[in-house]
């Protein structure tokens, strides 16, 4: 593997015209003026420390970067196996905005890389900024929300979501620096610091060495904002609150699953209002339930701190109005909207009073508001993509439901404060489709033959009586056919799963994972062979493009094919963080 | 041989004979003991094994708190069944014991993670694994309380140690 690693190095050397050498930031990166980065180059095996000359726009870099590098003359790996020569400055920063162009060469090993530093007006367009992430949120997510909750006649939908009135929209491209395809660490860290990075990082270019801490570091928006603004942040999501989408507001990880750490990383920042579920990893090692593996108590560090502790829906009820607020509503990630307000399954059983999406938002809004400053806060909708990993549409779908009520509270809080930009968006799609219904009153007995396409798909029989938005029943006679484009071994049941959330795939004795057997049974159930290597146990991310929508001041920068790494020079532009306030 | 003088009326069914053989070697107590909980043999009011609905009697964001029974059985021999979650290794000394079949490997991924309510389960020599869909009765001494694994620095709250285990 090695020697086919070296062998791939010297022909890329062959094709391009400089060497070996890699650059951190990356060709091509976006730099917010102002903030600071870490500057890295990794050499290609040993080179001597006074061979190393580094020039910026033609002239020494020390000036440009505002500080000198430490010259590391070999990086280990795992093994102790040397990996090259390496120079690091921490913290460097660029003030002018322009094109600089960085040389680097040791030897015979020569890199050229140019960066974009751009400034932001002086003056703010916007005094607040709404981030609203549906986790995985692809087109037939919103299509089949749509459908499930308002209804359609005649061809056209009986009403509207949310987020079909916002007026500005952009394609986001969602890769990452080293693969075409994306998770929800790198994305999210791009819309967060204007940086693309590797799968699995926060707020970090990937580096070669295992250590998942010392990886080249962005400056994370959260940390734009306490440097030059007195806004208030905060963070919302229904899922673990050190999981990745949440994380990438204020964490530095190589590694997402570094959560006991991320946990610091949050208290570091001190976000205003800080939502979710995931108190496992607040709690010291010696508390049952907890999952650090030091004595820290995050819990009484945050009470400390001045946060009001909610751990129930009551309990944020009585915490609104507080100046700060910690809300811990689960040991892991919160149930989905279908199991906490319908089903009552999946841990509803042992979290019964978890709050909703909804009354998150609403309450971080009412607390960030306070603040004349202005505030930034994320609201992230988990579970669409937790549950399309499994295949579990009704679970997915019922959540985009609920993520678009908390995009309607959001439009609300605009109109009463039209200083507010409102950007609601994914961070990388699924691959999955509405493709029709499925008709269970169809003649025969094969559920297959049940599949109404074309023609014959007509429309769903959802019904919504209480008018809450939600379908009273997702197990109706004509529901939605949704099927994905890539799968583990599983049964296809064609009916949702009204006990507790799909697990398509189990592993089994020889590592691969195989059909669960459990929907072996269930009548019309029919097995589906995977296309996906059998070391996958759910459905994985698309690489297909976002569709981001805005609206509010700054909304116009949000138009065509974007970078994701892009929409955080239009954040940026629209605070005018760039500028001191 | 067993306290009566019988044969077991079933023999611990592991995935291969090496696996066998490392039950022999277990401890005779708890071999013994894991036997004597089998459905068949045991008196009604039996008071050494758990359910995974036993182990907890309070689960709060705040933490978990263990139920007296635990508290009373920690040191003895305890039987409980379970679902063997997908291992850190293809053979180790440990596994993780599930209340429902894990889909998803937490040693593997970095985006899955485990249920609050788990048990961690030693045996004396390294062996290899069940698949997660079948239930299994593991049968060790009790632990209670947090510890670190100096291996691996697995955290856990609840133990079995010196285990066996079959499926059901």
């Amino acid at each position: 593997m090695r020697t086919l690693l070296l062998a791939l190095a010297a022909s890329t050397a062959l094709i391009g015209t400089a060497g070996a050498a890699t650059v951190y930031p990356l060709d091509r990166a976006t730099i917010l003026a102002g903030s600071p980065f870490d500057f890295k180059v990794e050499f290609d095996g040993s080179v001597k420390a006074e061979d190393v000359k580094i020039a910026i726009n033609g002239a020494d870099y020390k000036a440009a970067l505002g500080g000198e590098v430490e010259f590391i003359a070999s990086e280990k790996g795992k093994d102790d196996v040397d990996l090259g020569s390496a120079v690091l400055l921490r913290g460097a920063k660029i003030d002018k905005a322009g094109a600089y162009t960085l040389e680097v060469s040791a030897g015979d090993q020569k890199k050229s890389v140019t960066w974009d530093v751009y400034a932001t007006p002086e003056t703010p367009k916007a005094k607040n900024v709404i981030f609203l992430l549906g986790d995985g949120l692809s087109v037939a997510h919103r299509t089949a929300a749509r459908l499930m909750s308002k209804g359609m006649t005649e061809g056209k939908a009986n009403g509207r979501l949310a987020m079909d009135d916002l007026d500005h929209m952009a394609f986001i491209g969602t890769s990452s620096t080293h693969s075409i395809a994306t998770d929800s660490a790198n994305t999210m860290s791009a819309y967060m610091t204007g940086h693309k990075s590797r799968v699995n990082a926060l707020g970090v270019y990937a580096d070669r060495t295992p250590a998942t801490m010392d990886d080249p570091k962005v400056e994370t928006i959260a940390e734009a904002l306490r440097r030059t603004t007195k806004k208030s942040i905060g963070v919302v999501t229904t899922s673990e609150i050190e999981d990745a989408t949440p994380a990438a507001v204020v964490s530095h990880t190589r590694k997402r699953d570094e959560k006991a750490a991320i946990v610091g990383m949050f208290y570091d920042v001190k976000p205003e209002v800080v939502l979710g579920g995931g108190s496992a990893y607040f709690l010291a090692k010696d508390v049952p339930g907890s999952k650090r593996k030091d004595d820290k108590d995050y819990i009484k560090l945050f009470q400390e701190a001045g946060y009001t502790l909610a751990t129930d829906k009551d309990e944020l009820q009585k915490a609104a109005g507080s100046d700060k607020i910690l809300g811990l509503f689960h040991t892991g990630n919160m149930d989905t909207q279908l199991d906490r307000a319908f089903l009552k399954k999946g841990t509803v059983g042992k979290f019964p009073n978890q709050p909703g999406l909804v009354e998150m938002t609403q309450v971080a809004l009412d607390q960030l508001s306070k603040n004349e400053d202005g505030f930034f806060l994320m609201v992230e909708a988990a579970s669409i993509d937790k549950m399309s990993h499994p295949m579990d549409w009704e679970r997915a779908i019922v959540d985009t439901i609920e993520f678009d009520k908390a995009i309607a509270v959001a439009r609300k809080f605009q109109e009463s404060h039209p200083d507010t930009l409102i950007v609601v968006t994914g961070d990388h799609t699924h691959g999955v489709s509405v493709i029709g219904t499925i008709d269970d009153d169809k003649p025969g007995t094969e559920m297959r033959e049940k599949v109404g396409t074309y023609d014959d798909a007509g429309f769903p029989n959802y019904e919504d009586k209480d008018a809450d938005g939600y379908p009273d029943n997702v197990d109706v006679s004509r529901r939605l056919a949704i099927f994905a484009n890539n799968y583990p071994d599983h049964y296809e049941t064609f009916r949702p799963k009204l006990d507790n959330p799909f697990q398509p795939a189990v592993k089994s004795e020889s590592g691969a994972y195989v059909a669960n057997e459990a929907y072996k049974d269930v009548p019309g159930a029919v097995f589906v062979q995977g296309n996906l290597p059998k070391s996958a146990d759910t459905a994985v991310h698309a690489v297909d493009d976002v569709v981001l929508q805005a609206a509010g001041p700054g909304a116009e920068g949000f138009k065509g094919y974007m970078e994701q790494s892009d929409v955080y020079k239009v954040l940026a532009d629209t605070l005018a963080i760039g500028a001191k306030q | 041989m067993w306290p009566d003088g019988s044969q077991p009326a079933r023999l611990p069914l592991f995935s291969d004979p090496v696996g066998f053989a490392m039950a022999n070697a277990l401890s005779r107590r708890a071999f013994l003991a894991g036997v004597a909980t089998l459905p068949l043999m045991r008196p009604a009011d039996a008071g050494d094994s758990l359910t995974f609905e036993q182990l907890y009697d309070k689960i709060t964001v705040l933490g978990l708190s263990f139920s007296d029974k635990v508290k009373a059985l920690a040191g003895k021999t305890v039987s409980i069944r379970g679902f063997m979650a997908p291992p850190l290794k293809a053979e180790a000394k440990f596994f993780v014991l599930t209340e429902i079949p894990m889909s998803i490997c937490p040693f593997c991924d970095s985006d899955s993670d485990w249920p609050s309510n788990i048990v961690v389960v030693y045996i004396d020599d390294k062996t290899t694994f069940l698949p997660p869909s079948k239930l299994i009765e593991v049968t060790g001494t009790l632990e209670v309380g947090s510890w670190t694994d100096p291996e691996t620095g697995f955290v856990s709250q609840l133990r079995l140690v010196h285990s066996s285990f079959e499926t059901v």
